[in-house]
């Protein structure tokens, strides 16, 4: 059984149908990639999973319950957990504080210790800078802090909404390899990128959404080979 | 020695101010709305402490009932006007508030008539240091409110919850996906504001003993002033706001010339401070980094 199912999903933002009913799956221990253009629906798809936007029509399946009508803050307690776009770290919060918040949902904090060492040793620039107001962190460091924040809760299924998004090439090639790690180490990661190329190469299974509805799918490498992707996403 | 006791009263004025100014800055930085019937909810809080006083007669007690009193008061105010119009226009959320306000003003004035009441709390005497004489009601206003002015910053600043209040102020949906209940989060401010509302009618009462159904009207927009003053959303700011407004109100009161215009100063003030600071003494500039 997937990790994460969707089915048929619609959602509306007033009478403009922003997905058309789109069906995905991730399995347990994959890396999966949705790529598509500036306004195809990718983090309306992101939110909508995870509870932020309702969904008119379809269900979402999470570890084999229906949280289609769950709350966010319900569906992050059963272990799903997202870096949003452009971050949205707690800018007037402390590196250590932004932590803190990430491991809201875990009500016995007895790991609380060892899980913040092991943030700082998967990201040595936070350790670093562990007292300093995250809202005067660069960019790169921003999305380090919202990735080590949303691992804070453990979560079964991690998505990323455009992590590479405003970074410098070494960067980008970092926060690949760090979500690369971070499912080597057993959590299942659902990303949307705009970068299709380094997405797809390190992609178990992806999914190309076009104007609200997914048009391709398949392993990260047929993609990578596709014409109508090279076409499309990978400048030729 | 009068400068000193000008002082002492403008500081528990102020603190007073202070002290409702909180309720409007944290409700504000949490549900992104004014909450107009604020002022009100002290004037409930004053009728609950005139039927404490005059059916068991102990003021401790009264305060106390007046506080919870309050609190259910204040949820249920949010539950019932403001919750069902998240995700509405801020003018429909701001003359629902203004609503409210005549709602709780109306229902007492059915229920208590229109003459004012007489409260005394408690006759508490003066303090008498040398030359000074300092009324102990200023003092015991100033002792409560440094109290809770200080508890509520640690409050914030320190438990799990108040994070999560700093957390909801800055992005809700971010805090969404910090698996907080927003919701929640809501509730528990709009308790925390309307018990500290109940604790402002009681020291106004100790100040000047008479109750009537617009008991909050004026010190809610004072209060107010001071929020936006101090920059609103500002915890901090909501205290120096509301302490410099009681300053300027004391001070000008003594002076002759203009004690009849105090008012209209303490709003001046607000202009002024605006000009050279748009969003308050202590309010955000964003700061955003990409």
């Amino acid at each position: 059984m997937a990790l994460l199912e969707v089915k048929d999903l619609e959602v509306y933002y007033g009478v403009i149908r922003a997905l058309k009913g789109i069906s995905f799956e991730v399995e347990k221990g994959e890396i999966v990639t949705l790529i598509g253009a500036n306004g195809a629906g990718k983090t309306t798809t992101m939110q909508s999973v995870i509870g932020l936007i309702p969904a008119r029509h379809g269900k979402v399946i999470f570890d084999g319950r229906d949280i289609t009508k769950t709350p966010c803050h319900k569906i992050v307690h059963l272990g799903m957990s997202q870096v949003p776009e452009g971050r949205r770290v707690f800018q007037e919060l402390t590196v250590y504080e932004n932590l803190m918040m990430g491991a809201y949902s875990q009500k016995d904090n007895n790991s609380f210790k060892e899980d913040i060492d092991r943030i700082y040793e998967r990201f040595p620039r936070l350790a670093e800078r562990r007292n300093q107001i995250a809202g005067t962190l660069s960019g790169g460091e921003q999305q380090m802090l919202a990735m080590g924040r949303a691992l804070m809760s453990h979560p079964k299924l991690l998505m990323l909404d455009e992590p590479s998004m405003g970074l410098s090439p070494i960067l980008v090639d970092q926060v690949f390899e760090i979500i690369k790690d971070i499912n080597r180490d057993g959590t299942t990661i659902l990303l949307v990128e705009q970068n299709a190329g380094k997405s797809l190469a390190i992609s178990d299974r992806a999914y190309v959404l076009e104007t609200g509805d997914i048009v391709l799918s398949g392993t990260g490498a047929e993609l990578a080979a596709s014409d109508q992707v090279k076409k499309a996403y990978l400048g030729g | 020695m009068e400068f000193i006791e000008t002082l002492l009263n403008g500081l528990s004025i102020g603190s007073t101010y202070a002290i409702i100014a909180l309720g409007y800055t944290m409700v504000y930085g949490i549900a992104k709305m004014l909450n107009f019937a604020h002022g009100d909810v002290i004037m409930v809080g004053g009728y609950m402490i005139f039927l404490s006083l005059t059916s068991v007669g102990n003021p401790i007690l009264g305060l106390l009932a007046a506080v919870l009193f309050c609190v259910l008061l204040g949820i249920s105010i949010e539950k019932v006007a403001y919750k069902p119009l998240r995700g509405a226009s801020p003018l429909a959320v701001l003359i629902t508030a203004i609503g409210v306000s005549y709602l709780l003003q109306s229902t007492a004035q059915i229920i208590f008539g229109s003459a004012p009441k007489m409260v005394v709390v408690a006759d508490f005497g003066n303090l008498t240091v040398g030359e000074l004489t300092i009324p102990y009601y200023m003092l015991i206003t100033l002792g409560c409110s440094v109290v809770i002015m200080l508890a509520l910053s640690l409050f914030v600043k320190y438990t799990r919850t108040g994070r999560a209040m700093i957390a909801v102020s800055e992005d809700k949906g971010a805090a969404q996906l910090m698996g907080i209940n927003v919701n929640a989060i809501i509730t528990i401010t709009f308790a925390i504001g309307s018990g500290l509302a109940a604790f402002a009618g009681f020291f106004m009462l100790m100040k000047s003993p008479s109750l009537s159904n617009t008991l909050g009207a004026m010190p809610g927009i004072k209060a107010f002033t001071a929020a936006v003053i101090g920059g609103i959303g500002s915890i901090p700011g909501a205290m120096v706001g509301g302490i410099l407004m009681g300053v300027v109100e004391a001070i000008s009161l003594t002076i002759p010339a203009i004690a009849p215009y105090t008012d209209a100063i303490e709003f001046l003030v607000l202009i002024v401070i605006l000009l050279f600071r748009p969003s308050g003494i202590l309010g955000k500039v964003r700061r955003e980094k990409v």
